[in-house]
């Protein structure tokens, strides 16, 4: 088994960042159980935290700035850790984020073992 | 009470107070000295009620009756000079002064330094769970070999190489610290949660054995809770899990001890007092930021309390499903969410994500996945039942199970039948 970075990348600037309470709430519960299906297969590695919208960004010469980074146009919207045979077994699993109907980009990374 | 039958209630109820209140006193390493006198007193009585009767108080009978053994032997003993007189000044009006205090608050806390030392790590679950039967319930060894349905010698083995460890371990008796109780109680918390499912889904046919289990279990979580110091959040929904299951307890049988399943089962046999008091300890344990594994079992076993099938009662089922999962993953609790999504969801989305589980060595797996294709794929059901039945040991699985393949073969028959 291999672990795999589930990178959930999405846009917060636009005025699709800030969605309703309605419509968290419609988003918020098929993610939860995208999750407990990964987590029923026992591919969970560790309970995944929410992250907040708040974020810093620092740079060098101590440069801080308020906010998520968010040059590039979409920033870290969520992530979590699954273990997965190969790729093609994680990508199965990231095509099951509920966010991505909502224009959210997953990104899947391996893990590398470690010598 | 009838004299038959006082005698071993007394024994049940009071050999564990008497015992927790001299190991308190004597330590771990004496563990055994307390038990014979405790042995002793009750031989004392059953010898002298039938020639005498029973007296008035026949408690207090038995307390003062087992204090004067106990003086006794501290005063014959060594063990009062080697051991004790290290902690207690001796003299030899000491001994005869020396308060073995079996009030009502002494008892208590004996017991509950009793749990934490018995829900030691240093024994493996099964151990600690004998062993808490024994000392902190009164079983005899028979009934606990009942219990876990192995014979009295292997139980003894188990008990005796437990109480090894303690001592080996040098194990105090000792009321627990807040840092201990921070550390411990969670092991301790799950010493209860097991005996109480030793008896909840124990394959036992002996019905009252299983009950008296459950019971106990019950009995010795209410004590943390009365406690200040371990009445903690995840103690109260332990508790209140217990209730709610404990509701369905005369539900879930039939005369025979075979089990009837909670969709067959007569709600008017349901306990409403527990699910009641399960509801009080439920919302006990919902102060603090900590959630634990018994709080969302506890959410679980409230849903289930609600036999009326609603969108939001399977909604929740599955929220709760997932919470578990996440916090810890288990078979049962994967197939059980997998049952909850297929309430929630529908038939078609389960099995896709049932057939992801791959619990291949799993009867259960098998027998959910048979549900999930009765009336969608006949064929495939009757299949999926088939291999369950292979896999599975328990004969009331194994009737269920059978029960289903006929009735699905039966369907089959009536629908292939010319018109």
């Amino acid at each position: 088994m291999n672990e795999f970075l589930i990178l959930i990348h999405r846009d917060l600037k636009s005025k699709d960042a800030s969605p309703s309470p309605e419509q968290m709430k419609e988003a918020i519960k098929p993610f939860q159980d995208w999750v407990g299906g990964i987590a029923a297969q026992n591919k969970l590695v560790g309970p995944p935290k929410r992250w907040d919208l708040d974020g810093r960004v620092v740079k060098k010469n101590d440069v801080v700035t308020n906010g998520p980074y968010s040059e590039i146009k979409e920033s870290v919207g969520g992530l979590l850790l699954v273990r997965a045979e190969s790729y093609d077994e994680a990508v199965e699993i990231a095509k099951g984020c509920p966010i991505i109907q909502w224009g959210a980009t997953v990104e899947v990374r391996m893990a590398i073992q470690a010598v | 009470m009838e004299d038959q039958t006082l005698l071993p209630h007394l024994f049940r109820t009071e050999y564990r107070n008497i015992v927790s209140v001299l190991c308190y006193l004597f330590g771990i390493q004496h563990i055994e000295i307390a038990e014979d006198l405790v042995s002793d007193t009750f031989l004392s009585a059953t010898e002298l009620w039938s020639l005498q009767g029973v007296p008035d108080n026949p408690r207090a009978w038995l307390y003062a009756v087992a204090k004067n053994k106990t003086k006794n032997y501290l005063k014959r003993n060594s063990l009062f000079e080697n051991r004790l007189s290290k902690e207690i000044t001796y003299s030899a009006d000491k001994s005869e002064e020396m308060e073995i205090d079996l009030s009502e608050k002494n008892i208590a806390d004996s017991q509950l330094a009793m749990i934490f030392t018995i829900c030691n790590p240093c024994n493996a679950p099964e151990a600690q769970i004998a062993l808490a039967l024994n000392l902190l319930c009164g079983f005899g060894g028979q009934e606990i070999a009942d219990a876990f349905l192995t014979n009295k010698e292997v139980i003894y083995k188990r008990i005796n190489r437990a109480k090894e460890k303690l001592k080996e371990a040098n194990i105090k008796i000792e009321q627990p610290t807040v840092a201990e109780i921070n550390d411990r109680l969670e092991t301790v918390l799950k010493t209860l949660y097991l005996l109480f499912s030793e008896g909840y889904y124990s394959t036992s046919q002996d019905t009252p054995l299983r009950k008296d289990l459950c019971s106990e279990a019950m009995r010795l979580t209410i004590l943390l809770i009365e406690n200040k110091a371990t009445n903690k959040p995840a103690a109260n929904a332990l508790l209140a899990l217990m209730c709610f299951h404990a509701s369905r307890f005369e539900a879930r049988t039939n005369e025979k001890g075979e089990a009837i399943l909670y969709e067959d089962q007569d709600q008017t046999l349901w306990n409403k007092e527990l699910i009641e008091t399960g509801k009080a300890y439920l919302n006990r344990a919902s102060t603090g930021d900590e959630l634990t594994k018994y709080h969302l079992e506890a959410g679980i076993a409230y849903w289930h309390t609600q036999k009326e099938d609603t969108a939001e009662k399977w909604e929740n089922i599955l929220s709760l499903y997932n919470s578990l999962l996440i916090l810890e993953y288990s078979p049962i609790a994967a197939l059980n969410r997998t049952f909850a999504l297929s309430k929630a969801h529908g038939k078609k989305v389960a099995i896709l994500e049932a057939e992801k589980l791959k619990l291949t060595d799993n009867p259960f797996y098998f027998s959910l996945l048979g549900n999930l294709y009765s009336e969608l794929d006949n064929e495939k059901a009757i299949q999926h039942f088939e291999t369950a039945l292979r896999l599975t040991n328990s004969a009331g699985d194994k009737l269920t199970l059978t029960k289903n393949i006929q009735r699905l073969k039966e369907a089959k028959a009536v629908n292939n039948k010319p018109a």
